[in-house]
């Protein structure tokens, strides 16, 4: 296998643009590098990506020592941000912040994506992000104390929250109307049914949203500070729990920024498997999803078939992989369990099956005019809107955004198969549920290949942790979209910070634009369509 | 005396057959989209459960609302009994004018309605201002459908209206064909079925009548589902008695009595299992299709008048 060079494409349009880099050596992969730039220079760098037009995947932020334990006087504290494009691929900036007063200027002038990240970024380390119109509480909600932080190495996890009293008058600032044709709705956070909490204000007029705000942060659970002081196979674990329905995503993401740090390659064996498993994840979620966008518009027969469906996958996963949902498949280094023939070809039999029933179910689905009537249409987010936003997964190629790091990244397996992309363009629930249909069908005869052409070998590597300070990155693309795993070693062969953005937190504000000017009774129907993770944004 | 029995019987009967016939509705959808179903009694379970749950009332709920559920169940039985299911001649059959029985459904509306603002949450206001919105436009055309064949018998009384149906030839007129459809229309849409309303949606947002019983529970809850069940049987003998009614028992003997429940419970059967049918092969409109859909119903019965003028009257 070659070993890719180091991409110096970015690297080299910043330093025309006069701003100095510096490449780290303690970060992998060399072909999604990562630059240290001056602080200076953020937003300007920030402005130079988007002339050339690639995309925000990520801003976040961590403690600058390398080695974790120093002086704790003098830890500082460096911001990051990661930008992608279809041809280049990914590269990360970063800079160091001040000790004494730690700001970064707001990149959300060039890039709107970034505004909830860098709220992010000031509840967890509290830093002061400047320029920015949004400045409200994201994820810390206001029963935590002003001053604590909790992605601070000084933040005390036995905080007590603010009592009761204290919270009154300190509601969140939702955007609001005067007019007295406006009606507000609140929805949420406890909803009906077994989906997450989170909070949608509507602002509607008569029965037509004018405007609708997410709310979100209610199921956040600290993984990134619990992941922390693990090691890379202890961390896994959790990494697969970030958001349940997408765990092959999250886990592989994760395994794969680990393995990169450490320099592993893992056996062809292993990342079919891993290919098999994603994929299969893919098939099961946007059936299920399908029925579910159906059952929203009353249409039951849908839903019943679509469930029957996704629990025959969930049955065989029990039985070839030990889990329903394929929780703990993929290994740091490898896969949890190798296939046999039979089992290969029990799953290539089961996809086949799925596949064409699949297939049935969406001629049906396309014949009958009364749920055409509701999907065509509704929830509509333009071509121009999803470029700006970098909208991410099925949800971008619906609205004529076609990133898919299975062809950008081309990580192992992909790198040996055709991946056919479904080019929407009309961005409506139609559209998303045709994108969905055809990466059913396209995933199908991507598990049947795998399955054919599965290499004979090992499925695991042995780990070998790298060296405190380095750091490594991976974009795996997930059924939702890119996940952007980051991970950095501490002492002891220990995480020192995970960071890792779920496609939601850039599709949760599609879903705003979606739903202006759509009636309100079809909002559940538009929300369906994209189906983020709240957990996953909510980390 | 004994029509009197019978009118208590009638009464009673729709009453307790309402759960059921919930149940065999769900039940026949279930097993068209592949399901088991939860069985027929099981609305009759979830009404004897909610009997015996404790009721959360919400701190700023009024009068209104705690009244609600009682005004809005007794106007529906007063109405259903009022309905002819066994035989038209009944001690209430005076009284059985169908711009009565429409007004007392308006009324367990009104209150409905009340009910769903008086908590003062989004979701109870969303659902009763459109519940009003439809019901402006169903209360006429389903006048206006009923008027058809009023303009036959000379009458707006139910026992005349049916009298004059089982008197006059079968044959086909198009203005009932027109009035039939119209109705059907209106009777998925004031019963809240799919493709107007969705009963077993948890969607708030999409709600119309269930968004007003929210806040409901324990007994209220109870009979207000309870009232909306024995509405969807009012509605089916509605139909039944003005489109279909042979076999109604003319005089108050034993057998005649039976034949008529016979006839009665099959004619049920059938509508419901179209009921299903349609309800499984739909989705739901677009909340913003749904006035055309009752402007549909409405020129339908306007139609079926016409028609009967231009056609049917001899002058």
């Amino acid at each position: 296998m070659t070993r890719p060079s180091r991409n110096t494409w970015f690297g080299e349009r910043l330093s025309d643009q006069g701003i100095y880099v510096q490449y780290l050596d303690d970060h992998h992969p060399v072909h999604m590098p990562c630059l240290e730039i001056r602080r200076l220079d953020w937003a300007h760098a920030a402005k130079e990506a988007k002339r050339l037009e690639m995309r925000l995947v990520a801003v976040w932020a961590a403690d600058a020592n390398k080695r974790a334990g120093k002086d704790a006087s003098e830890r500082r504290l460096c911001t990051y941000m990661a930008f992608a494009h279809p041809e280049h691929r990914h590269v990360l900036l970063r800079t160091e912040l001040s000790a004494a007063k730690p700001e970064i200027p707001s990149l959300s002038g060039h890039y709107i994506a970034a505004c909830r990240m860098e709220r992010s970024m000031q509840d967890m380390f509290g830093l002061n992000v400047s320029n920015a119109f949004d400045n409200r509480l994201w994820i810390k909600h206001e029963h935590w104390p002003e001053d604590s932080h909790a992605l601070l190495r000084a933040f005390d996890a036995h905080t007590p929250l603010r009592p009761e009293p204290e919270r009154i008058g300190m509601d969140y600032d939702y955007v609001s109307c005067d007019s007295e044709c406006v009606y507000e709705i609140p929805v949420g956070p406890v909803h009906a049914g077994i989906i997450e909490s989170g909070h949608f204000r509507f602002l509607a007029v008569g029965e037509k949203i004018l405007n609708m705000e997410e709310r979100l942060g209610y199921v956040h659970k600290g993984i990134e500070r619990s992941m922390q002081g693990r090691t890379a196979q202890d961390g896994i674990a959790l990494a697969g729990r970030v958001s349940g329905d997408s765990t092959v995503g999250h886990a592989w993401a994760f395994a794969q920024a680990c393995e990169y740090a450490a320099n592993l390659d893992i056996p062809p064996r292993a990342s079919y498997l891993r290919g098999v498993l994603c994929e299969r994840e893919r098939i099961a979620n946007h059936i299920g999803d399908i029925g579910a966008v159906c059952n929203d518009a009353a249409f039951a027969f849908m839903h019943g078939q679509c469930l029957r469906l996704r629990e025959e996958m969930a049955r065989l996963h029990q039985e070839i992989f030990g889990h329903r949902l394929l929780m703990d498949a993929v290994t740091i280094g490898g896969v949890a369990s190798d296939l046999s023939g039979d089992m290969c070809q029990k799953l290539i039999r089961q996809t086949l099956d799925i596949a064409a029933e699949v297939e049935h179910l969406r001629a049906i689905y396309a014949d009958a005019p009364s749920i055409q009537q509701r999907v065509i249409g509704a929830g509509i987010v333009s071509v121009v809107d999803a470029k700006d936003l970098g909208l991410l997964g099925f949800v971008g190629r619906a609205s004529g955004h076609y990133s898919d790091e299975r062809i950008e990244e081309a990580y192992p397996p992909y790198d040996d198969l055709i991946i056919p992309v479904p080019e929407g363009k009309l961005g409506g629930v139609s559209t998303r549920v045709w994108v969905r249909f055809e990466e059913i069908a396209n995933a199908s005869r991507m598990v049947i290949q795998l399955l054919e052409t599965l290499p004979e070998g090992e499925i695991n590597t042995v780990w070998q942790a790298p060296e405190a300070g380095v750091s490594g990155f991976a974009a795996i693309e997930s059924w939702r979209g890119e996940i952007a795993a980051w991970v950095r070693f501490g002492m002891d062969a220990r995480i020192d910070r995970y960071f890792v953005r779920d496609p939601s937190v850039i599709n949760w504000l599609g879903l705003e634009l979606a739903v202006r000017t759509v009636p309100v009774p079809d909002f559940p129907l538009v929300n369906k369509s994209f189906n983020c993770s709240y957990s996953g944004n909510d980390l | 005396m004994s029509s009197i029995f019978f009118q208590f019987l009638q009464a009673l009967l729709m009453l307790l057959l309402a759960p059921l016939a919930a149940g065999f509705i769900s039940t026949v959808k279930a097993r068209l989209q592949n399901r088991h179903g939860a069985g027929v009694l099981q609305p009759w379970r979830d009404i004897r459960k909610l009997f015996s749950k404790e009721v959360v009332l919400a701190d700023h709920a009024s009068w209104i609302f705690r009244f609600a559920p009682y005004v809005v169940f007794t106007a529906t039985v007063i109405a259903a009994s009022v309905v002819p299911a066994l035989l038209p001649d009944t001690p209430l059959s005076l009284t059985a004018d169908v711009i009565a029985l429409v007004a007392l459904l308006a009324l367990a509306r009104f209150f409905l309605s009340l009910a769903g603002m008086d908590i003062g949450t989004a979701f109870g206001g969303m659902g009763a201002s459109r519940e009003m919105t439809f019901s402006a436009l169903a209360e006429p055309a389903m006048l206006m459908s009923v008027f058809v064949l009023s303009l036959g018998a000379h009458s707006t009384n139910l026992t005349t209206m049916i009298h004059h149906v089982l008197s006059t030839p079968l044959l086909i007129q198009p203005s009932i064909a027109f009035a039939l459809v119209a109705m059907l229309m209106i009777a998925v849409a004031e019963t809240g079925r799919i493709p107007v309303d969705n009963p077993t949606t948890h969607l708030e947002l999409t709600m119309i009548h269930e968004a007003m019983l929210l806040e409901y529970s324990g007994r209220h809850l109870a009979l207000m589902e309870w009232a909306s069940m024995v509405k969807i049987l009012l509605f089916a003998t509605l139909i039944i008695d003005l489109f279909v009614p042979w076999g109604l028992s003319l005089d108050a003997n034993a057998a005649g009595i039976c034949l008529a429940l016979t006839l009665w419970l099959l004619k049920l059967s059938i509508l419901f299992v179209v009921l299903a049918v349609l309800e499984t092969g739909l989705a739901k409109l677009r909340l913003f299709e749904v006035p055309q859909y009752l402007g549909t119903a409405f020129v339908l019965s306007f139609l079926g008048l016409m028609i009967h003028y231009m056609l049917e009257v001899q002058l």
